[in-house]
């Protein structure tokens, strides 16, 4: 069979189909895209942050590195190797004021990090200086920065230098990117490969950072602890003997008198810094949580954390989260069941009315409906507080003493009212849509047919009214539990939802990795009540407002 | 009903009628005696003036009821005045009108006649019953806004009824929070002036369209609407600083461009969606609904770190100012959740839509174009407008996105409100409140009136 132009008619069916479909594309691919890009994508990103964890390795990289070695069963301090590592991690941290956050983050874990971290970093330079003050005064050329740019420079490839950009790029919200303005000496670079290393870290963050010349400025501290760490080693001392580069003379006094330099170990040091770097249980913390991605955030929104034997239940006076999921939910079935009882009746009357009593009747609903969640919150605060409307009339009629007004708002009660009066209209509405679809006939057929008035609802009108209140309560639920602003406002401390602590959490505590497990139970929640929603009722019958 | 009544018949009085109304009245006479620490007496007394008050109005049947419910009433406000001055006079009323209604309502046989002539006595009591919680409800719905309006007249600065206020004096009134409210800004009358001429203009320059209808009368609404406009523009010139006047005006930059925005892509997809073959037809649905679904809390978190980084950019690299820059960033962020209730309403508009009125325009010569604007867009347009009132009203009443988003420079009308309710709490923020529902009041008459037409131009109901 042919079409019009010639060709096989099913030929020319499919591609009139396969336009229609590109056309209805084409018409919905804009929002689609808008909805994607500015919703999906930064909710899922943000769920994301749930599990990520990169900052222990970002800040301190060399530390986790050698923290890999350590048992952490076996209750020891780990060795010198993970201290040294750790003063150059922590000194870069602090230089960049880096290692505050990493406090925070770990003190969400344990307790006391964040002020371990905070003092460590300030008195970081004084561990410096025990290398410093001696290696300068064996070799006074050694004070200057020009010395220092002279001595590091020359002819390479900037490896070491790329390397260590990329480490500081990992800890920095900011990358450095730009000219270092140096070129390091593959010579020197082998032969004295701390000092490089510590060397390229500063002239990276001065440059770049700070803006200065680093041929003119004096390196800090890190870097004449590397020195001095090379000098320890005899293959160094070797090389230096036979280096005949720039300033090899300076090198080579520091090399005649070995002796003079510290023999100060870094486990020592830290422990003077403050005792609690050699109690294992910081190593643990710090070990558990160095792995990139953690489920460390979502055992705490459920009240567990990583102990030294797996995952358990934190101390009873610690758990706080399963109970303010538990109190959600319980609050939100409660506000729903409310919502049943109010909007039930309601709903019958507007569907068993003529048209136009029900349309003056539903502009009743419709008002509070319309108008502004803060207007009806500020409403019920009016209402509800001890000085407030309600208990004004309650002891004006002398129903309650004057001293012992009702405590109706900032608790559970007020939440409950208030969110119950602000949900109220999406029950009624749902349940209306369906009641307007039950003919009445039905219920006077079953009277007719000496049903009892009773009977005649429950076994007859009831049933056909279940998928209205299958409909509203999964609305109500769903609006119900990821309330924020009534709750905030009316609930007090006993009155709140995860919300709040989930708002709590993004702008004060700034724990936005626990915010965002909290974020994605809350959510998971949701999203199975909406399918549920969608099983039941179909994602296109919802209406809105007649 | 008319025809009902007539045939309604008085019930006995005094096993009947006396009694029930006084109950009511001993229940009166309860709270009234408690509130003088007597509910006893009070309820004995109640009692009696229910009963008397009964009998009085069965002598005279030949009056109506609602003369007699008012006559009631204003005798009770009368003696109220006497023994407890204006409270009294208020109470009096209410109290007042409440048995005489009643107490007519009864007497007159009046209870039946919402139901069967074959109801019981039981089954009359339960309709009357359940009428009565069904009002509770409504009461419950509508009540909560009264006080609100009633304290934003407070001549003090508190969220409570002073004295003054229960004994109606006139200090106890007054409009500072509404001068409050409105305090900073430029030029409305200017505004007014430019507007009003600027719609004017408009509706004449409408006017010489080749095939437009001559009429007068949209000149002048065109010109109430720019004057309107002009306002409200002139009041917010210029503005910088005031307490509610720069909340006020910011809303009212975010709301239209967001609705602006999510009304222009929303409708376009929904006649996407709603053509016959669509791939992953219910998934496209749920991404797009799903801002409707998501907590706000959570939306407003992802967006918040969406958007920080999008602003910085913006900024460095197009060199965009601070504040324009936080201005797209909600009117964004605020279009998004507008989309699901524009796809509901216009999908739901497009589910009556005759599709061959479409191909009959094709047919006719007219190109894809031409039969949206003028075939199409006229039918679902009333669909359109009330997707969009929901997407204004979604961003004009929004806090929690903003919160995140925005920054002080972008505070919106609710976040003042937020803010206030939270920390310094200050009766102004009533005066915003009756104002907001002053205008919900008036949206929502648009929205039923465009219902109506909307259904009158289907053919799905005579009114």
């Amino acid at each position: 069979m042919l079409a019009a132009d010639g060709t096989p008619l099913k030929t020319s069916l499919a591609r009139a189909l396969r336009r229609q479909k590109i056309r209805a594309l084409a018409l919905i691919a804009p929002l689609l895209l808008f909805v994607v890009i500015t919703f999906i994508i930064p909710i899922a990103t943000m769920l994301f942050r749930s599990v990520e964890n990169q900052i222990v390795s970002n800040t301190m990289p060399e530390a986790t590195l050698a923290l890999q070695n350590w048992d952490e069963s076996s209750d020891q301090t780990p060795e010198e190797p993970l201290f040294q590592a750790l003063y150059f991690d922590l000194f870069k941290a602090a230089e960049a004021k880096e290692h505050t956050k990493l406090g925070t983050r770990l003190n969400y874990e344990q307790t006391g990090t964040s002020s371990l971290f905070r003092t460590t970093g300030r008195k970081l330079d004084d561990v410096g200086e025990e290398w410093q003050d001696p290696i300068e005064d064996i070799a006074p050329a050694l004070k200057d920065g020009e010395t220092w740019f002279a001595l590091m420079s020359g002819r390479g490839d900037n490896t070491l230098l790329e390397a260590r950009r990329s480490l500081w790029n990992d800890m920095v919200p900011d990358a450095f990117n730009g000219d270092v303005g140096l070129t390091l000496s593959d010579e020197v670079a082998g032969m004295l490969p701390l000092t490089a290393a510590a060397y390229s870290d500063w002239a990276i963050f001065e440059a770049l950072e700070e803006g200065r010349d680093i041929a003119k400025r004096d390196p800090w501290e890190a870097v004449y602890v590397g020195l001095g760490l090379d000098l320890r080693n005899a293959d160094t001392v070797a090389a230096i003997d036979s280096y005949s580069g720039p300033h090899a003379q300076d090198l080579k006094l520091l090399t005649a008198q070995l002796d003079q330099l510290p023999d100060l170990m870094f486990r020592d040091a830290f422990a003077d810094l403050d005792e609690d770097w050699l109690d294992p249980e910081v190593w643990q913390t710090i070990k558990i949580y160095s792995p990139d991605y953690t489920s460390g955030y979502f055992l705490n929104a459920v009240d567990m954390e990583i102990g030294s034997d797996g995952a358990q239940m934190r101390p009873d006076n610690q758990q706080i989260y399963i109970k303010l999921f538990v109190r959600t939910l319980w609050m939100s079935l409660v506000i729903t069941a409310s919502c049943i009882v109010l909007g039930y009746p309601v709903a019958w009357l507007l569907a068993n009315l003529p048209l136009r009593s029900a349309n003056v009747l539903m502009i009743l609903v419709l008002l509070p409906f319309w108008t502004s969640l803060l207007v009806r919150t500020s409403a019920w605060k009016v209402l509800l507080q001890q000085q407030g409307v309600i208990n004004e009339i309650l002891v004006w009629l002398g129903f309650v003493d004057d001293a012992n007004r009702l405590i109706l708002m900032n608790n559970a009660t007020g939440t409950v009212i208030a969110m119950t009066h602000i949900l109220l209209p999406f029950m009624i509405l749902p349940l209306y849509s369906v009641m307007k679809t039950i003919p009445p006939t039905y219920l006077r057929a079953a009277k007719s047919l000496g049903a009892t008035n009773w009977t005649a609802f429950w076994r007859v009108y009831f049933p056909q009214s279940v998928p209205g209140i299958g409909a509203g309560s999964i609305l109500v639920f769903i609006l119900a539990i990821g309330y924020y602003i009534t709750p905030e406002i009316v609930g007090g401390t006993s009155g709140v939802f995860i919300s709040n602590r989930i708002a709590y959490h993004i702008s004060s505590s700034l724990n936005w990795g626990l915010a965002a497990a909290l974020g994605s139970i809350l959510l998971a929640v949701v999203l199975l009540l909406y399918w549920l929603y969608d099983r039941i009722v179909g994602i296109d019958n919802v209406k809105l407002g007649g | 009903m008319s025809a009902l009544s007539t045939t309604l018949t008085r019930p006995a009085l005094l096993t009947f009628t006396m009694p029930i109304v006084a109950v009511l009245g001993a229940c009166f006479g309860f709270v009234t005696g408690n509130i003088f620490g007597q509910p006893w007496i009070g309820f004995l007394v109640g009692a009696v003036i229910g009963a008397a008050l009964t009998f009085v109005l069965a002598q005279v049947p030949q009056i109506s009821r609602w003369k007699a419910t008012w006559g009631t009433s204003a005798a009770f406000g009368a003696a109220g005045l006497v023994f407890g001055g204006a409270g009294g006079l208020v109470g009096g009323t209410v109290v007042g009108l409440c048995l005489g209604w009643f107490a007519a309502w009864i007497g007159s046989g009046q209870y039946r006649a919402g139901v069967p002539i074959y109801y019981t006595a039981g089954q009359t009591l339960w309709h009357n019953a359940f009428l009565f919680i069904a009002g509770l409800v409504f009461f419950f719905l509508v009540a909560p806004l009264v006080p609100v309006m009633w304290l934003s007249f407070n001549a003090d600065d508190f969220f409570t009824f002073t004295p003054e206020m229960l004994a109606f004096k006139a200090e106890g009134y007054s409009l500072k929070h509404y001068r409050n409210f409105f305090s900073g800004g430029g030029e409305p009358v200017k505004g007014l002036l430019f507007g009003s001429v600027i719609g004017a203009a408009l509706g004449a320059a409408l006017q010489l369209l080749p095939d437009a209808e001559r009429s007068f009368g949209k000149i002048i609404v065109l010109a109430i609407i720019g004057a309107l406009i002009g306002v409200v523009v002139g009041k917010m010139w210029g503005l910088a600083g005031a307490e509610w006047m720069t909340p006020l005006k910011n809303s009212l930059i975010i709301a239209p461009f967001a609705t602006l925005i999510s009304v222009s892509l929303g409708t376009l997809a929904a006649i996407g969606l709603s053509q016959s073959h669509v791939p992953f037809r219910q998934w496209i649905m749920a991404i797009m609904i799903s801002p409707m679904i998501v907590p706000l809390i959570i939306s407003a978190t992802g967006m918040f770190f969406f958007y920080a980084p999008l602003g910085n950019w913006l900024e460095a690299n197009l060199g965009l100012s601070q504040s324009f820059v936080g201005y797209v960033k909600v009117i964004l962020a605020h279009a998004v959740l507008g989309v699901p209730f524009v796809i509901i309403t216009v999908t739901a508009t497009l589910v009556g839509f005759d599709n061959s009125l479409t191909r009959a325009a094709a047919n006719m010569g007219a190109n894809p174009v031409t039969t949206f604007f003028r075939v199409q867009m006229p039918l679902i347009l009333p669909g359109v407008i009330s997707g969009g009132l929901f997407a204004f009203i979604t961003s004009f009443d929004e806090v929690v996105v903003v919160l995140f988003v925005g920054s002080a420079q972008q505070q919106t009308l609710p976040w003042q409100m937020f803010t206030g309710l939270r920390e310094q709490i200050s009766p102004t923020i009533l005066a915003a409140a009756t104002i907001l529902v002053t205008i919900s009041i008036l949206l929502l008459t648009t929205v039923e009136l465009l219902r109506r037409r909307s259904e009158r131009l289907r053919g799905l109901s005579p009114g």
